[in-house]
């Protein structure tokens, strides 16, 4: 490990070929009021897999914009292979041979993979898209990469692996010899991220350089040759993964001890706070997204989901929280059949919700504090008297809230749109306890947050829990899952198809069960 | 507490900033228009600013403009109560007139003593014209048709419906009058000026009467402006305006809100063509005064949707309006006044929008100097911008496509 602030030691045995593919000096970039890169050192070799790894919100994404030509640095060079480079656009960077694999997938759904790939760069021949080229140069990469790619299924029936895959594709078919892939496996479960990493070792082999940015550090021990770690806007030192231990890395990222989502104590009660029987969402034309779900969520007791985004997790919330009609079963609340109550009902009665996306339906981003703190508490004090807004209580409140939960803001008066998402959690996070709700259904909690909110969003459900909560938890965070839970259900295609003791589960096995690899017989 | 004035006091003059570059674009604009017909802008402006030579002349241009300003007003005001929830009501213009209708002939048709008649009426157009809204209410949350197309439509229909009444059923003329109206309102149903406030403070006296239903106006207007800032009603409607998957998430109806907010809007929308129904015409005739709705979308633009500045907007167009005739006293088309309105609503759009982001860029500049974390504003598409700069349009209802069994 270099030492902490310097820049990134020099290997100084068998300096390849001279200039790196890939050199930051000094990079700066302020946005307004914020710095969001300083003075950035990164030197990454020709050939190599290089990891950038930090937390959420420590500059990655804006690091690697800059040097995708997405915006201009206030201040530093951009070199690559020795050359200093300036970028205008992704388009300049493009020319330059770097190329980009986003998290969130850039694909038309109704097209085939060829059409996605040549999209923005079509080869024509009297003005019209020359297939014949496009699927040699294709089936070409395809093939060289080892990337398996059908030039003619749709994108819409392909999985989360295949279409990443698609995505580095596209990059290869704009001759890209630097790959950037933006937490790439943020969407895959354990077996994709194999396959990934198979094809990373491919690309390496072909003599192309990965920039690999993500904040899973066995992953990124597991695949990298080098690695850089960001804290706070600014690169604080590099480490050599095969002499580095995890928790070594994570310290360097947090620059602190380590926070854990474990609970050991079991503080399960008997009384059923939340009972689901048969529970079915019928969808638009096709299979239900929720089919014939049941479970049971006592007080005291955190019932995990897993699996896979998009495997009926949304919809079940959704019908918890009535806000969408069952097609059958019944949903029952402390006893009484809330099966027909409105979402207002619920809330009122102790529903609390922390919803998946917070932008869409956790908060107003146009509103001020105070107003998010009455959202979703609007008929109950201290946001209401009666029939108006009690903005008083609401804004003292709000106060409350802030000081309490660490929600870090000018005050209960600022825009929601001006916190970092970390805030923005721990003030719904901090309103959905302040009612004493008696369920509460968390969906992602800590997702997108930095490591010190989750740290205190995970105290603060565990000592809600403590107090007799029960809790709803979906994540995608597997460790979370398994370190919150105390019992644990997989959700497959719209069912659960597996109930599993967290303690005695592992990621993998985890993985496993979310991608109907492993079934609920095996583990009998 | 002087953080939070100051704090206040910034987001008041940035809400300010784009209504009023708006208006100076326009006028900029506008004088470009002139300068090009041949015309001397200065000469025009000269004139659009003189009330008139005697002081009679003078209180009559401002009661002109008051007049003028009352139904634009509460048309503005009928506009905005569906803009903050998202929905645009284009509707107001065949609410107006077929509830002016309605009220006309129903007053006539009844006896009752003086205030009990003019509420009578009142409510009456205020029962029509949240009927008539009702209608594209109820078509959106059952069946999905945007309130757009559908309040275009039942404008058609209800100026076509009018005027089938007032030539039918609800005739009050001799079939020999030159123009058709409904049978005049009996004194009771009349609302008495205010020209005598004008006098007693010590004004010359006008030629026309100051409508007396500028006091029901402001009634309404700050009746408006508590039930949306004050109310659990006006939160959960602002809050379906700003983001309506969270409001939906936050336990309120899309489809109960969206009538509710329909109905109200379209009850306010009833009033537009009261003012000038009590207080001068007394009938409904083929001449009423039209337009008004579509011009309150304008003044709802201008005002941001907040009851204040759609009373200064509303005095504004009015005043624009009153300038058409001396204009054309020095050569200059009418229509320039209608270029300057024009303008004004389209650099008006521009304005809220670049007035938006320097309001959220200095709300963020201010969090970062707390936190020194960078904002989460989400990916690039705050819910629900519209054209006003401030709310959506057009929101849609969450993806549930059928109604609740």
């Amino acid at each position: 490990m270099a030492a902490p602030g310097g820049p990134p030691a020099h290997e100084g045995e068998g300096e390849r070929s001279a200039a790196p593919a890939v050199e930051l000096r000094g990079i700066t970039k302020r946005f307004p009021g914020v710095v969001a890169n300083r003075d950035i050192e990164l030197r990454v070799r020709r050939g190599e897999v290089h990891a950038i790894v930090g937390e959420n919100g420590a500059g990655k994404s804006t690091l690697m914009k800059t040097l995708y030509g997405e915006h201009r640095p206030d201040e530093g060079q951009i070199l690559v292979d020795g050359r200093e480079v300036s970028f205008r656009s992704p388009s300049d960077a493009i020319a330059a041979g770097i190329g980009m694999v986003h998290q969130h997938f850039m694909l038309a759904d109704y097209f085939t993979v060829l059409e996605n790939v040549v999209l923005g760069s079509e080869p024509t021949r009297g003005g019209r898209l020359d297939r014949a080229a496009a699927r040699r140069r294709i089936t070409e990469i395809s093939e060289r990469y080892n990337l398996g790619l059908d030039p003619d299924a749709l994108v819409e029936d392909l999985g989360v692996g295949d279409r990443q895959r698609v995505e580095i594709a596209k990059v290869l078919y704009r001759n890209a010899r630097i790959l950037i892939l933006d937490e790439p496996t943020a969407v895959l479960v354990p077996q994709e991220v194999d396959e990934l990493f198979g094809n990373l070792a491919e690309l390496k082999r072909e003599g192309l350089t990965v920039i690999f940015i993500s904040h899973k550090l066995d992953e990124v021990r597991r695949v990298a040759d080098s690695i850089t770690v960001i804290r706070r806007g600014t690169t604080v030192g590099s480490a050599d993964p095969r002499t580095t231990s995890t928790r070594q890395l994570a310290e360097m990222m947090v620059g602190s001890e380590l926070p854990t989502p474990e609970t050991r104590t079991s503080t399960v009660r008997e009384t059923p706070v939340l009972t689901l029987s048969s529970v079915t969402v019928a969808g638009i034309g096709g299979r239900a997204p929720v089919e014939d779900v049941s479970l049971t969520v006592r007080e005291g007791e955190v019932v995990g989901i897993a699996g896979v985004e998009g495997n009926g997790q949304a919809e079940l919330v959704d019908a918890i929280m009535g806000l969408r009609p069952l097609s059958g079963g019944t949903v029952s609340f402390l006893g009484d059949d809330i099966t027909t109550w409105s979402t207002r009902a619920r809330r009122e009665a102790g529903i609390g919700f922390i919803p998946e996306d917070r932008h869409r339906q956790g908060m107003l981003l146009e509103a001020p504090l105070w107003e998010n703190r009455v959202l979703g508490h609007q008929t109950r004090p201290p946001a209401a008297k009666g029939w108006f807004i009690d903005r008083r209580s609401a804004r003292a409140d709000t106060e409350r809230i802030m000081q309490q939960y660490d929600v870090r803001a000018p005050g209960p008066d600022t825009l929601a749109v001006a916190l970092s998402g970390g805030n923005q959690q721990k003030l719904i996070v901090g309103r959905e306890m302040s009612a004493g709700p008696r369920l509460l259904v968390a969906a992602h909690p800590t997702r997108g947050v930095d490591v010190g909110a989750q740290a205190v969003i995970w105290g603060l459900l565990k000592a809600a829990r403590r107090e007799g909560l029960g809790i709803v938890l979906i994540s995608a965070d597997l460790d979370e899952l398994i370190g919150l839970s105390d019992s644990l259900h997989v959700m497959l295609r719209g069912r659960l198809v597996a109930r599993l003791d967290p303690d005695g589960v592992t990621p993998e096995d985890l993985g496993g069960y979310m991608t109907g690899a492993r079934t609920a017989e095996d583990a009998a | 507490m002087s953080g939070r004035v100051v704090a206040t006091l910034r987001r008041v003059g940035l809400s300010l900033l784009g209504p009023a570059i708006a208006v100076a674009v326009a006028m900029a604009i506008s004088a470009v228009v002139i300068a090009l017909i041949g015309e001397d802008p200065l000469e025009a402006l000269e004139v659009m600013v003189d009330l008139g030579e005697t002081p009679r002349a003078e209180v009559q241009s401002i009661v002109v403009i008051f007049n003028r300003a009352i139904p634009l007003f509460l048309s503005g005001l009928a506009v905005s109560i569906a803009f903050r929830m998202g929905l645009f009501n284009i509707g107001v213009e065949g609410q107006y007139r077929l509830a002016t209708l309605v009220a006309a002939a129903a007053g006539a048709a009844v006896v009752l003593p003086a205030p009990l008649h003019v509420l009578f009426v009142i409510v009456v157009a205020m029962a029509v014209g949240a009927g008539w809204a009702g209608i594209a209410a109820v078509l959106k949350v059952t069946r999905g048709v945007s309130e757009v197309i559908s309040s275009i439509m039942l404008n058609a229909i209800a100026l076509g419906l009018a005027a089938y009444l007032v030539v039918g059923p609800f005739r009050g003329s001799a079939e020999t009058a030159s123009i058709v109206s409904t049978t005049p309102l009996p004194e009771s149903a009349h609302v008495p000026p205010l020209t005598g406030l004008l006098t007693g403070l010590g004004l010359a006296e006008p030629r026309s009467e100051l409508f007396g239903f500028l006091v029901i106006a402001l009634v309404v207007g700050v009746l408006v402006a508590v039930l949306l800032a004050r109310t659990r009603f006006g939160f959960d409607l602002r809050a379906t305006g700003l983001s309506p998957s969270a409001a939906s998430a936050s336990g309120v109806n899309a489809r109960t809100m969206t009538v509710k907010a329909m109905l109200l809007s379209g009850a306010v929308a009833g009033l537009v063509g009261l003012p000038q129904l009590l207080g001068s015409t007394y009938v409904y005739s083929t001449e009423f005064t039209a337009g008004l709705g579509f011009t309150g979308i304008a003044v709802a633009l201008l005002g941001r949707n907040n009851p204040l500045g759609i009373a200064v907007a509303a005095l504004l167009f009015a005043f624009l309006d009153r300038a058409a005739l001396p204009l054309q006293s020095i050569d200059i088309p009418s229509s320039v006044v209608t270029i300057i309105q024009g303008t004004i609503v389209l650099s008006v759009v521009i304005a809220n929008e670049v007035a938006r982001r320097l309001a959220r860029r200095s709300a963020e500049r201010e969090a970062a100097a707390v936190t020194g974390a960078p904002p989460d504003p989400g990916s690039g598409s705050a819910p629900g911008n519209g054209p006003d700069g401030t709310q959506r349009v057009g929101a849609t209802l969450p993806e549930t496509t059928e109604p609740r069994a």
